[in-house]
């Protein structure tokens, strides 16, 4: 009965982040891409640009409210279900919870309003600063949960006095071993969603004949941006890689599904992980790479699974497939994207031909794309968190001290319904981005609540 | 921090404090727009869309209050947080799935194609209605020691409904202030339904809590702190009375007065809640755990207490702001 109601937690908890993450990686980045649609406009005075910003604002919208309802279910789960987490480690996720509220989550949220609504009642630059703010907020939003979601990898400035964490130095805790990496990985992954949400739908307008010069800019903007950025955020994802292989040897075992601390050991590119067996099989792998990517030597050492058992039988590492598989999707889609995004920034420039020189069969590979930052973020972060198990807090509570004595069928009944909604959610959240983007082609208004007059002049005052 | 006493118990009695403004904030201010969603099917398709207007640029950050409330209390009372979530993990995850629906129902309504609106605006009626409802049983609930009995459920069962009747009063007062004509009559005959529902949800909380504990009983009907009280019964029951005589005769010529109702109905809810925080002070968990049994270290809340010092205002600032450029009746919310 316990097991099963922390499975079943977990996979509530998991169900609920997953699709909370989904929106946070929309708007964290597009909050910044208005900005520069509007700063473009300012600078500009091209309607072009403010064609774009009055497209995506749309979709910003409705990103922000999906992840703020998803979001309030979040602050409550930790209560029904996980009450453990906070009697232990309270004294140091409070502050960086309360941080993230008051700095960010009224500021985004007020000012929302503004940014959505507020174009013609208030001044240009008082628009573009609410965009700012908004675009800021869901920066620190982001900034502090991932510190405190690092913190829980790699704890340190605290000391445990009767079994509940004290703090003892918040510089320590807040910029932790693995802060900067998770941080820049995850907002670089927002910015590649990003790019790859606004290149598959503008790709979409463009074959259905919505060949705009809003369409134009907003395409190019987003294949440039993706092809600058997804070579950094390999980069990156290799310097996190090897930050967790030092603080959480265990996690980078699992992702290569590496079983024995070996010299030279091989980079796998398939198998299948046999927990049981404590093997993988069917294996296919290119000898000693792993080895080099993980030490830069082509026989450095690399810690195995079975070190994470302790004599006793007690297994400390995660469940392999599940970690192995999640880090070969999420490198495989990486790659997709290097591949997608460099030769169409390739087809853009040659010959400056814009992008005209994009063929079809490019265009309807950008509109499956659109959502391919969702299934690498997703993966990523499926890595990262049952990379962790079965600590919760590494190394400081396990995710079994954490959960809530709650009957299993509660929490299945409540689980059920979460995923009812969400998957409806979730249908309806794509159907209408692609009805809008069809509305758009057309020439026709968007949404009810949107004035016509695209060619309405600014509202006075020169860009601050 | 030794300079203004012991900080374990002046820090606990901030943060409640602080946790009581933001739940009361809470519940004024999305208790308005939640009570604009359940009042929707008595709305016409205009009707509709004004009413949405007049709440469209505030629901998201009238949310964040709850998040705050709950943020305090999770980050403030750790264990008390636990207690009281896990005790009411039903309802919970009611109201949850509730503000999932009516927030993104706003979004959906607007942005989806034409014949898909009805099924919106029935998703925004049902999760305004959840959240009310279950926040009105939570409420029940916890008057009553989170205990779940029979009778307890019943009683909550009631409250639910006084609270939801309360919120569409209040939310039907901010109608009242925002629109006009066809419209505004029709939220005054709306809000002269609802206050009672406020009425008895009020009554029946106030003549239930001192009996379900004598140690509130106490502090209410021992001398002289029932004298010292008894301004805060009279003030409700002529505020009461002075809000009906003025809704019998609105609209006023020249739309005078008529943020009054929804002022008076704020004014309302500060004094019921100042009332349910006499009576449960120092419990955050009724007659369980006290807000100084609960309270993290005294060096974490020092540190949320800083930057709620600095931020709070700002915040307050803004959103200030935000009401102001908004003033005036809803107009069709446009976004350019």
């Amino acid at each position: 009965m316990e097991l099963e109601t922390l499975l079943l937690s977990r996979i509530q908890f998991a169900a609920n982040i997953s699709f909370h993450i989904l929106f946070p990686t929309i708007t964290i980045a597009l909050g910044w891409v208005l900005l520069f649609f509007k700063l473009r406009y300012n600078r500009t005075r091209e309607e072009r640009w403010m064609e774009a910003y009055r497209f995506w604002v749309k979709i910003f919208a409705l990103s922000f409210a999906m992840g703020v309802v998803s979001g309030i279910t979040m602050s409550f789960q930790f209560g029904t279900n996980w009450p453990g987490f906070m009697e232990k480690v309270g004294n140091i996720a409070g502050p960086l919870l309360a941080y993230e509220i008051l700095t960010a989550f009224f500021l985004e949220a007020v000012f929302l309003g503004i940014m959505l609504f507020g174009f013609s009642r208030v001044p240009n630059w008082l628009h573009t600063m609410a965009t700012f703010l908004v675009a800021f907020g869901t920066m620190m939003s982001a900034f502090w949960i991932i510190v405190l979601n690092s913190w829980m990898h790699t704890p340190q400035g605290f000391e445990m006095i009767d079994g509940v964490a004290y703090a003892t130095d918040w510089s320590a805790i807040i910029f932790n071993p693995s802060m900067p990496y998770r941080f820049t990985h995850m907002v670089l992954a927002s910015f590649l969603t990003v790019s790859f949400l606004i290149a598959g739908v503008s790709a979409f307008r463009w074959l259905i004949g919505g060949r705009t010069e809003g369409v134009r800019v907003a395409l190019k903007t987003a294949i440039f941006a993706a092809a600058v950025l997804i070579p950094v955020q390999v980069l990156v994802g290799d310097f996190h890689g090897l930050n967790t292989k030092e603080y959480q040897p265990a996690k980078v075992a699992a992702m290569e599904g590496n079983w024995e601390t070996e010299t030279g050991v091989p980079l796998i590119l398939f198998a299948l992980p046999d927990q049981e067996a404590r093997e993988n099989r069917l294996e296919i792998s290119i000898p000693k790479l792993a080895s080099f990517i993980l030490t830069h030597d082509w026989n450095g050492e690399v810690k195995g699974l079975n070190d994470f058992v302790t004599e006793d039988g007690e297994v400390l590492h995660p469940r392999v497939s599940l970690v192995f598989w999640s880090f070969r999707v999420m490198v495989g889609t990486g790659l997709l994207m290097l591949l997608v995004s460099w030769s169409a920034a390739y087809l853009i420039m040659r010959r400056k031909r814009g992008v005209e020189g994009l063929p079809k069969p490019m265009l309807y590979g950008l509109v499956t794309m659109s959502f391919s930052g969702w299934l690498a973020t997703l993966a990523g972060w499926y890595i990262t968190e049952i990379g962790r198990q079965p600590w919760l807090v590494h190394g400081v509570m396990t995710t079994k001290e954490a959960v809530g004595d709650v009957p299993a069928p509660l929490v299945l009944s409540t689980l059920i319904a979460y995923l009812a909604v969400y998957a409806a959610l979730l249908a309806a959240y794509i159907f209408v981005i692609f009805y809008l983007a069809r509305k758009a082609a057309r020439g026709e208004d968007i949404g009810t609540r949107v004035a016509p007059s695209p060619t309405a002049a600014p509202k006075s005052t020169p860009a601050e | 921090m030794t300079y203004f006493g012991d900080p374990t118990i002046w820090l606990p009695f901030v943060f409640a404090a602080l946790m009581g403004v933001s739940i009361l904030i809470y519940v004024v201010l999305d208790g308005f727009d939640l009570g604009v969603g359940v009042l929707f099917p008595f709305a016409n398709d205009n009707e509709k869309d004004r009413m949405i207007a007049s709440i469209g640029p505030f629901w998201d950050a009238n949310e964040t209050w709850l998040v705050l409330a709950v943020g305090l209390l999770l980050v403030a009372f750790p264990s008390a947080h636990g207690a009281i979530l896990t005790a009411l993990y039903l309802p919970v995850a009611i109201m949850l799935i509730g503000l999932i629906l009516r927030g993104v129902a706003f979004e959906f309504r607007a942005k989806a194609p034409a014949p898909h609106k009805r099924l919106w605006n029935n998703a925004f009626f049902t999760g305004s209605l959840m959240t009310s409802l279950s926040q009105g049983f939570m409420l029940g609930m916890y008057v009553m020691g989170l205990e779940w009995s029979w009778i307890n459920i019943a009683f909550a069962m009631l409250t639910a409904l006084f609270l939801t009747v309360g919120y569409s009063f209040i939310g039907a007062t901010w109608v009242i202030h925002k629109t006009s004509d066809a419209l505004q009559i029709k939220a005054v005959e709306w809000a002269k339904g609802g206050i009672w529902g406020l009425v008895l949800g009020i009554g029946a909380i106030s003549l239930a809590t001192p009996f379900v504990s004598t140690r509130i009983f106490d502090k209410w009907f021992s001398w002289p702190e029932a004298l010292y009280l008894s301004p805060l019964p009279i003030l409700s029951a002529s505020l009461v009375f002075w809000l009906w005589s003025m809704l019998r005769k609105m609209p006023y010529a020249g739309d005078r007065r008529s943020w009054q109702p929804f002022a008076a109905a704020t004014v309302l809810w500060v004094m019921a809640f100042g009332g349910m925080a006499y009576s449960f002070y120092p419990y955050v968990v009724p007659e369980q755990i006290t807000i100084y049994e609960a309270a993290s270290a005294p060096e974490s809340l020092f540190i949320i207490l800083i930057g709620t010092c600095i931020v709070l205002p700002t915040i307050m600032g803004y959103t200030i702001l935000s009401y102001v450029i908004f003033r005036g009746k809803a107009t069709e919310l446009r976004y350019d």
